[in-house]
């Protein structure tokens, strides 16, 4: 295990490169019930570019996503973001990095429902510590304006529908202008207006910002719309 | 307001039962302490002030003469070992100018007073009582006793004016009918006198108020045909907490038995230290309770809110951010419960002063007695963050052990 203060920091010969893994293997459960769940993955994302990573549940799609955003460890292979090795660092290196140059959106939105809307984007950003909190508020409400929702900022998550959540998940994700914007099944909750709707903004977003974006998609009309589609099977891209 | 204590604020007040539950808990907790500190100590310290007002800090009294054998070794050596053969129980202090003039030099002694005592008869035109006379200089017992402050009738002043004049206790004057200015006959074996009754004391204190009569030191030598000495030396201190050693001091340098009230009184200051443990163990099992309801709030915020931790993790807080919230949500429960504590502990300590309690015979009250001590609120306050914060550290170090990807995958343990 490599710890956080070896991290190295390997060339990036295309300053577009976002994020890079490759070799990526990982094992869920325990004793008779551990699953070989990724086998030996490689992947790469640059930055204004939509990918879309499709395949049949179990998959292991949002296993990926996890490890790319450094919320779970592969139990080999390499992960870089932005040119820094950060698979296998300490918890501190890569909690950091996720604050930094990483935005998610999950499925179930997973907004904080006792804040409001302004509040819940305001969360990264007050973490990160970079804007003073007046410029915190600005950016917070520009973003929900951005995402159509400029009228409601002081509700509450639970005053907000499925789709307008969902809005204020894709803001919180832009709040700390992440180089790397990760997705999972972001409209699978939505109905079919709201799945376009908020996919057009991530990718707008994101194009317009020069992110880069990965989602999991069970989707295939989303995943026709990305600029890159990767099809996995079993543990690996087909 | 820092991102932690925010997210703390908003979590707690979510839950506003589980809080108000702990909330609820700790005031009780803090309160308690607060009343059972303030109710124990109240009476121990009046006792002691009660005592320290009538029998002094310490009393210089009797000695065993010293029976020293001298012996030479070989080289010229001499050296002296105590033999039990011999010894002398002597009662009383011999010279007593000597020993009040030598015990005044230390810095901690504010007062000294030589007493003669002797058993008596006090006779009434009612009834006759078996009582003691307590022979004393005025002006020095005034500095090593609150016996101005015990007076209930009549004046003291004539003690040291006229022979005849005498101060008896309240419980004694009852007995025997005896009102200020009312004579009556002290009876030793030798001879008996006539008295009248200059002032009536009263310390609270059965025991003495119904056998003592004060007489000025130089009638009660006459009285008691005590040409020469004092029965003891009574001692009063700046501070008499240091009592104990002053009086291991004083016995060596003097080579008399000196008594520490502490010594003297150790029944009763017994009886005190069983009921202040006794009511610790009470508070201790409340701020228990405090401590658990905590722990009981947070271990259910915590299972409640654990895709809010992923979340909070997935954005880059720290593990040692999500264990501060928890903590945070603890202190804030602290704070408030502390402060409404406190009043409501003073609230209540008020309360009870007021509650009407006739005690005569250890000392004198009418009212329940309670003492208002700002550490007993320290105390409390530091009791209660210990408790609470030791039961909050278990489901802050769970939540900050989350795996945010495994919470996500929907596999959290």
């Amino acid at each position: 295990m490599t710890p956080a203060s070896s991290a190295s920091v390997l060339s990036n010969a295309d300053g577009d490169l976002a994020l890079r893994c490759s070799g990526l293997h990982r094992f869920l459960g325990r004793d008779e019930g551990r699953v070989h769940v990724l086998k030996g993955v490689s992947f790469e994302a640059r930055r204004g570019q939509v990918y879309a990573i499709v395949g049949p549940s179990g998959c292991g799609k949002s296993t990926l996503l996890y490890l790319l955003g450094l919320l779970d460890q592969p139990d080999e292979g390499t992960i870089e973001i932005k040119g820094t090795v950060m698979s296998n660092t300490d918890d501190l290196a890569r909690t950091a990095a996720r604050g930094e140059h990483i935005g998610f959106v999950f499925q179930f939105h997973f907004l904080m429902l006792e804040f409001t809307a302004l509040e819940n984007v305001m969360m990264p950003m007050r973490k990160l510590g970079r804007l003073s909190p007046l410029a915190m508020q600005e950016r917070a409400q520009s973003l929900l304006e951005s995402v159509g929702l400029g009228n409601k900022t002081h509700r509450l998550g639970t005053h907000l529908s499925g789709g307008e959540q969902q809005r204020v998940a894709v803001a919180r994700a832009l709040a700390n202008d992440p180089a790397i914007l990760l997705a999972d099944e972001p409209t699978g909750n939505l109905d079919v207006k709201n799945s376009s709707l908020v996919f057009d903004l991530l990718t707008r977003l994101a194009k317009e910002r020069g992110q880069a974006v990965v989602l999991v998609t069970h989707n295939p009309d989303i995943a026709q719309r990305c600029d890159h589609t990767r099809p996995m099977r079993d543990g690996v891209f087909v | 307001m820092s991102p932690n204590l925010r997210i703390a604020f908003r979590f707690l007040t979510a839950k506003k039962r589980a809080m108000l539950m702990s909330l609820s808990c700790t005031v009780l907790g803090v309160g308690l302490f607060i009343v059972t500190q303030a109710t124990t100590s109240g009476f121990e310290q009046f006792f002691i002030r009660t005592i320290l007002g009538t029998d002094g800090a310490m009393r210089i009294e009797d000695r065993m003469q010293d029976t020293m054998r001298s012996m030479a070794a070989s080289g010229g050596s001499q050296f002296q070992v105590r033999q039990k053969e011999g010894v002398k129980y002597i009662e009383g202090v011999e010279q007593p100018a000597a020993i009040a003039d030598a015990v005044e030099r230390y810095a901690d002694v504010r007062g000294v007073s030589a007493v003669l005592r002797g058993n008596v008869q006090v006779k009434s035109s009612f009834k006759t009582e078996d009582a003691q006379v307590f022979g004393i200089s005025l002006e020095d017992h005034l500095r090593v006793s609150d016996l101005a402050d015990q007076i209930v009738s009549g004046s003291l002043q004539q003690l040291g004016e006229s022979p005849s004049a005498a101060v008896v206790g309240r419980v004694l004057a009852d007995r025997l009918q005896l009102s200020t200015g009312d004579s009556f006959v002290i009876s030793t074996r030798a001879e008996s006198r006539r008295y009248h009754v200059a002032a009536i004391y009263e310390t609270g204190v059965r025991d003495i108020d119904k056998v003592r009569v004060y007489v000025s030191f130089s009638e009660a030598r006459s009285l008691l045909h005590k040409p020469a000495g004092a029965t003891f030396i009574q001692i009063n201190l700046v501070d008499p907490n240091r009592a104990p050693a002053l009086a291991e001091q004083m016995e060596s340098a003097l080579g008399y038995k000196v008594t520490p009230w502490q010594d003297r009184e150790k029944t009763w200051l017994a009886v005190f230290r069983a009921l202040r443990i006794s009511s610790a163990i009470t508070v201790t099992v409340f701020t228990l309770i405090a401590g658990l309801a905590m722990f009981n709030t947070l271990a259910m915020i915590v299972l409640e809110k654990t895709k809010d931790i992923a979340i909070l993790r997935s954005m880059g807080y720290e593990r040692r951010d999500v264990t501060q919230i928890f903590l945070w949500q603890a202190g804030i429960v602290l704070a408030i419960g502390s402060a409404i504590g406190a009043l409501l502990g003073a609230a209540v300590t008020w309360a009870v002063s007021q509650v009407p309690l006739p005690i005569n015979g250890i000392f004198k009250t009418e009212h329940f007695i309670v003492t208002w001590e700002p550490q007993h609120y320290a105390y409390a306050v530091i009791t209660a963050i210990t408790m609470v914060m030791i039961a909050s550290l278990v489901p802050a170090r769970r939540a900050a052990r989350l795996e945010p990807g495994d919470v996500i995958r929907g596999t959290a343990q």
